[in-house]
């Protein structure tokens, strides 16, 4: 399958949809808690047991992505869109017959293994090219299929729970919703594989003017950007970014409800989980918003803004947190946006450093941050949390030296940031070995806040 | 939202009119998102309420 090519007049403004229908669909992953309770009933698992589907499922997004990336870069978007449909939705019809003949093993293995495929492969499909699409907002651009991720949950918790609720909460209820998800899923992202073109070569493009296309910056192999500090300078902000995010996400419910147990306001389990759900709402909000800004005042910047306001808003949570609700609830919501942010701003920042030749490889391999991040962030708040407990603590003192770590990862994480400079020529690809025209020396001129490479309105 | 994509080609087929498309494709993922977020926002409001 040869990545399609743009026909003329073939607008960018298709391609935005193409990439949500893939993120919106793979972002049900986070739903999986959904089907916990149902399936320790009907199967007589634990809880445990129950949440190796989906972690699963995370540790193959990571390993898929990683090692898929170059994959996805050769063959293009096409490929990687339809690998995502059929790894995805197969996963589901296998997790159908897995419920409908009570063979747990087998919603292991198709939830986890093979849709977690699905997962990886589809995360990275679009991120390429939308960059290609829109160089000059490649933060905005990036921002809408990755806020797609954080969608897809919102759509599918309330979704996946109405169909239990119709379909009944034993195996066949279950496999039956499984079965309606897989098929509806890949007629969902079918749109994606259909509507998906990559932009025709440079050299058949020109200027208004009559002039030829401004030439791109640097451009950096996946395997080349891995022996570069900037690669490894991104992990670690991506990674410590990540953590203090999950920080507050894992143990949003009973941080607020402990922080304000012993005030005359208390928080009700109800108002708890409402709490959470404005959290999903500041994530998705800081996935598009934070990343579109970082188009407006450079991708280094915006993580300042990320690293450095956030140990501000962790500073704030520990010191007066306790005082005031709607200054806790506020800069929870901020952490969150930041959160969201980071993730949907490393593909602009990766560009900018690598260039747009294996942009989706290198993010690929950098997105092992997260998983990193995924088992750093509730192990350190769930252990320390515990051991608090323990030591008699409660209250917003359970807390404490948690918000301290989280502030010493993001300053870590800032000091990172910090660090970035633009990569050394030599590890940049000799010229037309990108299939673009731009000549080596062009590509020096490479800076992380080169944001406009190429002029076109929008 | 203007359709002036880096595709515009020099030949005649830029009039060509994909707004219908684009309409079409946008609808197809905002509605689902639009039930994702009225959810959401169902259920946020008992941060307030509760």
């Amino acid at each position: 399958m040869s990545p399609p090519i743009a026909p003329v007049g073939w607008s960018r403004w298709l391609v935005p949809p193409a990439a949500l229908s893939i993120h919106l669909s793979i972002g049900q992953a986070y739903a999986w808690s959904v089907f916990k309770p149902p399936l320790e009933d009907a199967l007589g698992l634990s809880g445990t047991q129950s949440a190796l589907p989906f972690q699963l499922g995370i540790v193959m997004l990571g390993l898929s992505a990683a090692f898929g990336g170059t994959l996805v870069e050769r063959r293009g978007p096409r490929w990687a869109m339809t690998v995502a449909l059929v790894c995805f939705s197969s996963g589901f019809l296998l997790s159908a017959l897995g419920a409908a003949t009570e063979q747990f093993w087998l919603i292991v293995f198709g939830y986890g293994f093979v849709g977690g495929i699905g997962l990886g492969i589809g995360y990275i499909s679009p991120v390429s090219t939308l960059i290609k699409w829109f160089p000059d907002r490649p933060g905005m651009a990036t921002g809408i299929a990755i806020m797609g991720f954080g969608g897809g949950a919102l759509i599918a918790s309330p979704w996946s729970a109405q169909m239990l609720e119709s379909f009944g909460s034993d195996s066949h209820g279950i496999a039956l919703a499984f079965l309606v998800h897989g098929l509806s899923y890949a007629v969902f992202m079918l749109l994606g594989v259909l509507l998906v073109r990559v932009p025709r070569p440079r050299i058949e493009e020109q200027r208004a003017d009559g002039g030829p296309a401004t030439a791109p910056g640097p451009q950096v192999s996946a395997r080349q950007a891995l022996r570069t500090p900037q690669f490894w300078l991104l992990w670690v902000v991506l990674c410590m970014n990540v953590t203090a995010g999950i920080g507050i996400l894992e143990k949003a419910a009973p941080m607020i409800t402990d922080f304000f147990a012993d005030t005359s306001t208390p928080v009700s389990v109800t108002a708890a989980a409402g709490f959470v759900a404005l959290l999903s709402a500041a994530n998705m909000a800081g996935r598009i918003g934070w990343s579109s800004t970082s188009d407006l005042i450079g991708r280094k910047n915006i993580y300042r803004v990320y690293l450095g306001a956030g140990t501000l808003m962790y500073a704030l949570i520990a010191l007066v947190g306790d005082s005031s609700k709607p200054l806790f609830v506020l800069c929870a919501l901020v952490i969150l946006s930041f959160y969201g942010g980071g993730f949907a701003t490393i593909p602009a920042y990766l560009k900018d450093l690598f260039g747009t030749y294996q942009v989706g490889a290198i993010h690929g391999r950098l997105l092992t941050a997260w998983s990193t991040a995924g088992v750093l962030g509730p192990l350190i708040v769930n252990w320390i949390a515990d051991r608090q407990e323990e030591a008699g603590k409660d209250g917003a003192d359970l807390y404490g030296t948690s918000l301290l770590i989280m502030m010493a990862l993001l300053v870590i994480g800032f000091v990172a940031n910090e660090l970035v400079r633009p990569v050394h020529p030599s590890h940049h690809l000799a010229a037309g070995t990108a299939g673009t025209t731009a000549p080596a020396v062009a590509a020096q001129k490479g800076a992380p806040d080169d944001r406009h490479q190429q002029s076109e309105s929008a | 939202m203007t359709d002036t994509s880096s595709q515009n080609p020099p030949d005649g087929s830029a009039g060509k009119d994909r707004r219908p498309l684009i309409a079409f494709t946008w609808l197809w993922v905002g509605a689902p998102l639009a039930y994702g977020l009225y959810e959401l926002v169902r259920k946020a409001t008992q941060l307030f309420t509760g």
